[in-house]
């Protein structure tokens, strides 16, 4: 992989993380357990989507192939989307919504908090506009977590289903694939095994005052940086690339 | 309070509308005028709220990320509408639980137009360019409403809602400069939502029963059929510069009138779709009543932890005393 290829998907891969969490959020729109929820969750659908956007326009400048945001963004195969396998979820219920976010919130600060250090001039700036954008995920994720972990029975046991089954996936966060790895040593992308520490010292802190456990048992499921995906990618990408791919070449 | 000290009551009451002073929540006013308000001030915010769903609809479908955030931001707004609504609704003495009861026990209403399906991309610039736009006659004559915190509640509204109308536009615009398939999207959108649009000012004057005394107390300051026409008057040219034919074969330019006469609305599908016989009532009502159902063990928890937190905090300080 040359020094381009890697830095384009690097970039990819941030993008694909941003739009992914983005579309699921949507699907959500209108049915949120309270209005309040209703707009809260979409203002971080709209954070998340408006990131991906930055990221996927310097992507296209990167690849310089004459290809835009929305050519990157919708027209791509299954495997060349490279998001982690967290953020493809699907919204089983509230409690999942939250956790995913949650976990994803916290990776996406500790990441972008990194990024701008970075020797890669745009990667940096975008990730220092995001930054106060992603702080108040993490406090709207955390919140929640808390609330629904210690609220009533019903919540604090459906949150920890959620928790359970979401869990295997968070490793894939911190864990450096080839891309992450050539982009360390370019000084442009960050190393990932500096934040896991930080990682998993605030997911415990929010965890215990929500008074839910971590599970213990070391599974793990990766693959999305690869291009691996589970089930749910490609009927997310059904959706989301429908009117693209139903009527190419269009403006809109 | 007896028969003479209400008549005084309601005579200076009626006097400050006259003088176009804003009736606030702690203000004497009759109970008519107090259920009229809640009335018309909820059944805007559930409209607010109801038509989040045929937008909502096309969200993960979007063909642009652009066009994505700007749907997303626009939906944000008329949740955003609903949440300032209900509180204006709240200052005249009934909670919001109370509101979104009446709303899933269909013992509310909202506006009719959102029984109708988005069915293809441009549904989404029709809503934004009709929909929108046919609101903002109703809400601009509503900024100046008699009673305080609705007029308040207007003006923020109405620049959003200006806003959502000119975004609506220009995606049709966009469409109609593009492919015949393009084109012909614009056109089914236009065919299906143009009709609905002129229902939403509401029955005709003639017919209609809570005008007047609307009008008396200045909760209204036109009536239907005038908003109705200045509505025509304005959107039609907008429609011929997109390249649209107006599904109406009686549309014409009155020169003595100036003025745009128009066919007959049909006013038998205008009422069975209040009536709760449109294409997407029952679908509408049930997404709504599905949330709530859904969404009753999170409000719970909610609930049960702020009082935890209380009683931990109040533990805490007498502690602190002793
Ligand atoms: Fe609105
Ligand atoms: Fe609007």
């Amino acid at each position: 992989m040359t020094k381009k290829e890697a830095l384009y998907n690097y970039i990819i891969q941030t993008a694909d993380n941003n739009l992914i969490l983005g579309q699921r959020l949507s699907e959500l729109c209108g049915h949120g357990p309270e209005l309040e929820v209703d707009i809260g969750l979409t203002n971080i659908a709209l954070d998340l989507i408006g990131h991906a956007r930055s990221l996927y326009q310097y992507a296209a400048e990167i690849q310089n192939l004459g290809k835009d945001e929305d050519q990157l963004a919708f027209l791509r195969a299954r495997h060349e989307y490279f998001n982690v396998l967290l953020v493809e979820q699907p919204n089983e219920d509230f409690a999942y919504t939250i956790a995913r976010q949650f976990f994803f919130s916290v990776f996406n600060y500790l990441f972008y908090s990194e990024l701008q250090n970075s020797n890669d001039s745009q990667l940096a700036a975008i990730a220092e506009k995001s930054l106060k954008e992603v702080a108040y995920h993490i406090r709207y994720s955390s919140e929640w977590m808390i609330r629904l972990g210690d609220g009533t029975d019903v919540s604090h046991k459906k949150m920890q289903v959620a928790v359970d089954d979401l869990w295997k996936y968070t490793a894939e966060l911190y864990t450096m694939s080839e891309v992450d790895q050539l982009m360390l040593e370019e000084g442009i992308g960050i190393d990932l095994n500096k934040i896991k520490a930080l990682y998993l010292a605030k997911v415990e802190e929010v965890m215990e005052e929500a008074t839910l456990t971590i599970p213990t048992n070391g599974w793990t499921q990766k693959g999305g940086k690869e291009g691996q995906h589970t089930e749910h990618l490609g009927h997310i990408l059904t959706e989301m690339q429908w009117m693209q791919r139903t009527y190419p070449n269009m403006k809109w | 309070m007896d028969n003479s000290n209400l008549h005084n009551l309601e005579e200076k009451f009626q006097a400050k509308i006259d003088a176009e002073i804003k009736i606030e929540p702690k203000d004497w006013m009759p109970e008519k005028y107090r259920k009229t308000l809640i009335r018309q001030i909820s059944q805007h915010a559930h409209s607010e709220v109801v038509g989040m769903l045929p937008e909502g609809n096309w969200l993960t479908r979007a063909p642009s990320l652009n066009r994505k955030l700007i749907l997303l931001a626009k939906i944000q707004d008329e949740g955003g509408h609903g949440l300032y609504l209900y509180s204006a609704a709240e200052t005249l003495g009934i909670s919001r639980d109370e509101l979104v009861d009446q709303l899933l026990t269909g013992k509310a209403k909202y506006s009719s137009i959102f029984n109708y399906p988005s069915i293809n991309w441009a549904d989404i610039g029709a809503i934004g360019w009709l929909v929108d736009g046919a609101a903002i006659m109703n809400q601009v004559m509503l900024t100046r409403t008699s009673y305080g915190p609705y007029a308040r509640a207007m003006v923020r509204i109405c620049k959003e809602e200006s806003f959502h109308q000119r975004q609506g536009y220009e995606l049709l615009l966009t469409m109609s400069q593009g492919t015949d398939e393009q084109k012909e999207m614009v056109q089914d959108a236009f065919n299906r939502w143009w009709w609905p649009s002129l229902m939403m000012f509401g029955p005709s004057d003639k017919e209609s029963t809570h005008s007047a005394q609307s009008m008396k107390w200045k909760i209204k300051r036109k009536s239907n059929d005038e908003l109705r026409q200045a509505f025509v008057d304005a959107t039609v040219p907008q429609a011929e510069f997109l390249g649209l034919t107006v599904p109406d074969d009686q549309l014409k330019w009155n020169e003595e009138r100036n003025h745009y006469d128009f066919g007959p609305i049909d006013w038998d599908e205008f009422w069975s779709v209040v009536k709760g016989n449109g294409p997407c009532n029952r679908e509408r009502l049930k997404a709504r009543q599905k949330a709530h159902d859904e969404g009753a063990w999170v409000r719970e928890a909610a609930t049960a932890y702020a009082e935890k937190r209380r009683k931990r905090k109040a533990e805490k300080e007498s502690t602190q005393v002793a």
